[in-house]
C-alpha cells in the first residue's frame, strides 16, 4: 500500500497558557496514518501539554486541530476518542480499585439493557470475555482477569492501559511516557507493539526520555525546547547527539 | 486461590469488619441484659436502625465518590417538616405531602450536587452550609414549633407488616435496590471510578460533574425519605428533627467499611455499620448511659474507625 502522505492529524499555531506559565508557543505539529512520531524535550517542555490537548484533556487557547483536513473542536476526551484518538496517559493511567475488565471498558461499559444511559445494566460477562480475548490477541498474560489494578505489577498495568486504548481500533494512538515505570524486557515488549501499530496503519504518538526507544520506534522525531518546536527530522536525518543539542538548546 | 487470597477478594469492599462487631455487639449485648434479645426490642431496634440507615445509604455512596455530606440531619428536617406542614396545614393529601417531601430534599441534595461539582466548593463546606440553610429554612417554614397529630392512614408507616417494622421494610428495599444499583449498573461502577481516581475517570470519558450530581440528590433524596420517616414514627415533625444526625450516619458507613478516601466500601457494610451503630446506643441505653455520654462515645466511636480503618486501603501506587 502506498503510503498516504497527507497527515491525518494536523494542530496548527497551538498556544496554551498555565497562569502566568506560557506553556506552548505556536506549535505545528501533524501525525499521518501508519506513522510514529516521537515527541521529546526536556521535562517542562511542553510535551504532555500538546498531546493532552490532542486527546481532548483541556482546549488550546489558540490555534486549531484538523483531521483529514477538517477542523475540528474536542471538549472532552470523549469528543477525541469519537474521531479516533485514544491515548495512554503518563500518570493516571488506570482506576485502581477496579478490576482489569472494568478499566478496559470503563467509560465504554456494554450493557445488558439501557444502552449508554447511566442507570443500564452492565453485561458483566461480556466485558470478561471480549477483555480476555484482547489481551491474547496483543500476547499479554495478566493471569488473574479479577486482580484490581492497584494489584498488578507496573508492567502489567501498562499492558493493560494500552490494551484498553487499542480496544476501539483507533486511528491515533498517543503514549505519553509508556514505558517510563518499566524494566528493559517489558519495555521491548511495549516496542514491538508500537512496530504491530504501524502494520495496522495506526498512527503513534510515542513520548519517551529513552532516546534510544525513540529512534528504534520512530518514523519522525520532533523536538520540544520551552514550548517552542525547534526540531522536526525523518529518523534517519537525526542523530541522538544532535537531538540532544536540540533539546538543551544553546548550540 | 488458596483461602487467604479467597478471604481478600471477598473482603475487598470490607463488609467482614461490620459484620464481626455487629455479632459480638450482640454477644455483648445479651449477656448484658435479658432484655436485649426479646421480641419487643429487636423490633425497636429495627425501627430505630430504619432511619440512621436510610441516612446512612446516601452518605455511605457520597463518600464512596470520595466526597462528605454534613447536611443529611438537616435535610432530614426539612423535608419531613415540608411533608407534616403539607398535610397538617395546607391539607394536602398523603402521597403528594410525601411527594413534596422528597422533591425538597431531592432538591437540597441536587444543589449540594451543583456547589460541589460545578462551582468545585469542597464537599464538607458545600454540605455545612446547605445543613445552615436547610436548618434555618426549617424553623422559618414551621416557626420553630413542632408540627404534630397526623392521620392514622400516615402512622401506619409505622406500624407492622406481620413482625417487622414497615419502615425496615422501606430501609431494607431502598438498601436492595442501591447495592444492585452500585454492583451492576454503570452509575455504581462510575460511582467507585469517581471515587478511585477522578481524573483517570474523567480521561476516558466518565461525567464525572453528573456521577457526583446523582450521588448528591440521592443523599439528599434518602435524607427526606428519613425525615418521613420519623414523622410518621414520632407523630411530629420537629425542627430540631435530625440535629446530629450526620454523625451517626458517616459514623455507619465509617464502620461498615466505606472509606473516607473514597473507592472502596459497600451498601451491605453500611447496613451493618448502622446496626452496629443503633445496637451501640441501645446497649448504652441498657447501661443507663446518660445522651451526653453516647453522644461522647458516638464521636470517640467515629474517630478510631476512621483511623483504624483508613489503614490497610493502600493501593500500590
Ligand atoms: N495543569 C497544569 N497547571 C499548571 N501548569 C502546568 C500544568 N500542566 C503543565 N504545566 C506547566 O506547563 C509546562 C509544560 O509542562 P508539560 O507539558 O507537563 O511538560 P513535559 O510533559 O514536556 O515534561 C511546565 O512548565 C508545567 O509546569
Ligand atoms: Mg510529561
Amino acid at each position: 500500500m502506498a503510503p498516504d502522505v497527507r497527515p491525518w492529524v494536523k494542530m496548527r499555531g497551538i498556544h496554551k497558557w498555565f497562569g502566568g506559565v506560557h506553556a506552548l508557543r505556536g506549535v505545528d505539529f501533524s501525525v499521518r496514518r501508519g506513522e510514529v512520531v516521537g515527541l521529546i524535550g526536556d521535562n517542562g517542555a511542553g510535551k504532555s501539554t500538546l498531546i493532552k490537548i490532542l486527546s481532548g484533556v483541556f482546549p488550546p487557547d489558540k490555534g486549531e486541530i484538523l483531521i483529514e483536513g477538517r477542523r475540528v473542536r474536542f471538549r472532552s476526551p470523549k469528543d477525541a476518542k469519537e474521531h479516533g484518538i485514544e491515548t495512554v496517559y503518563q500518570e493516571l493511567a488506570l482506576v485502581d480499585n477496579l478490576d482489569v475488565p472494568a478499566n478496559i471498558f470503563l467509560g465504554r461499559e456494554p450493557a445488558l439493557v439501557g444502552g449508554g444511559s447511566l442507570l443500564a445494566l452492565l453485561h458483566k460477562g461480556r466485558m470478561v470475555r471480549e477483555a480476555r480475548a484482547l489481551l491474547a490477541r496483543l500476547k499479554v498474560n495478566i493471569g488473574d482477569l479479577g486482580a484490581l489494578a492497584g494489584e498488578l505489577s507496573g508492567g502489567q498495568r501498562q499492558t493493560v492501559a494500552i490494551a484498553r486504548a487499542l480496544y476501539t481500533e483507533p486511528k491515533l494512538l498517543i503514549m505519553d511516557e509508556p514505558t517510563a515505570a518499566l524494566a528493559v524486557q517489558e519495555a521491548r515488549k511495549v516496542l514491538d507493539l508500537v512496530r504491530n501499530l504501524k502494520e495496522r496503519d495506526i498512527g503513534v504518538v510515542f513520548i519517551s526520555h529513552t532516546l534510544q526507544e525513540v529512534f528504534a520506534v520512530a518514523d519522525r522525531i520532533v523536538i520540544l525546547r520551552k514550548g517552542e518546536k525547534v526540531g522536526d527530522f525523518p529518523v534517519e536525518e537525526l542523530t541522538v547527539d544532535d537531538a540532544v543539542k536540540l533539546m538543551v538548546g544553546g548550540d | 486461590m488458596d483461602f487467604r487470597a479467597w478471604l481478600r477478594r471477598v473482603n475487598r469492599n470490607r463488609v467482614l469488619f461490620p459484620i464481626a462487631a455487629l455479632a459480638l455487639l450482640v454477644v455483648v449485648a445479651s449477656s448484658l441484659s435479658p432484655h436485649f434479645l426479646t421480641p419487643m426490642n429487636i423490633k425497636n431496634v429495627l425501627s430505630q436502625v430504619s432511619i440512621i440507615a436510610i441516612l446512612a445509604a446516601g452518605e455511605a455512596c457520597v463518600i464512596l465518590t470520595g466526597g462528605i455530606d454534613l447536611s443529611v440531619g438537616a435535610v432530614l428536617a426539612i423535608g419531613g417538616s415540608i411533608t407534616a406542614v403539607l398535610m397538617k396545614w395546607a391539607g394536602v393529601a398523603i402521597p403528594w405531602a410525601i411527594l413534596g417531601g422528597l422533591t425538597a430534599g431531592a432538591l437540597a441534595g441536587a444543589l449540594n450536587g451543583l456547589m460541589v461539582a460545578w462551582v468545585r466548593i469542597p464537599s464538607f463546606i458545600a454540605t455545612l452550609a446547605m445543613m445552615a440553610v436547610a436548618r434555618g429554612g426549617t424553623l422559618v417554614l414551621t416557626n420553630g414549633r413542632p408540627v404534630s397529630g397526623f392521620l392514622k392512614s400516615f402512622r401506619a408507616l409505622a406500624g407492622y407488616a406481620g413482625p417487622l417494622p414497615i419502615l425496615f421494610l422501606v430501609t431494607f428495599g431502598v438498601y436492595v435496590l442501591w447495592q444492585v444499583s452500585l454492583s451492576h449498573t454503570r452509575f455504581g461502577r462510575y460511582v467507585y471510578a469517581v471515587g478511585g481516581n477522578e481524573t483517570g475517570a474523567r480521561f476516558v470519558g466518565v461525567n464525572v460533574r453528573r456521577v457526583k450530581l446523582l450521588v448528591f440528590t440521592l443523599a439528599g433524596l434518602c435524607a427526606a425519605l428519613g425525615g418521613i420517616m420519623l414523622d410518621a414514627r414520632l407523630n411530629a415533625a420537629y425542627p430540631t428533627a435530625g440535629e446530629g444526625y450526620e454523625l451517626d450516619a458517616i459514623a455507619a458507613a465509617v464502620l461498615g467499611g466505606v472509606s473516607l478516601s473514597g473507592g472502596v466500601g459497600s451498601l451491605v457494610g453500611t447496613f451493618f455499620g448502622a446496626l452496629v451503630m443503633t445496637v451501640l446506643g441501645n446497649i448504652l441505653n441498657l447501661l443507663k448511659v446518660g445522651a451526653f455520654y453516647q453522644y461522647i462515645a458516638k464521636g470517640l466511636i467515629l474517630a478510631v474507625a476512621a483511623v483504624s480503618l483508613s489503614r490497610g486501603v493502600r493501593f500500590a501506587k
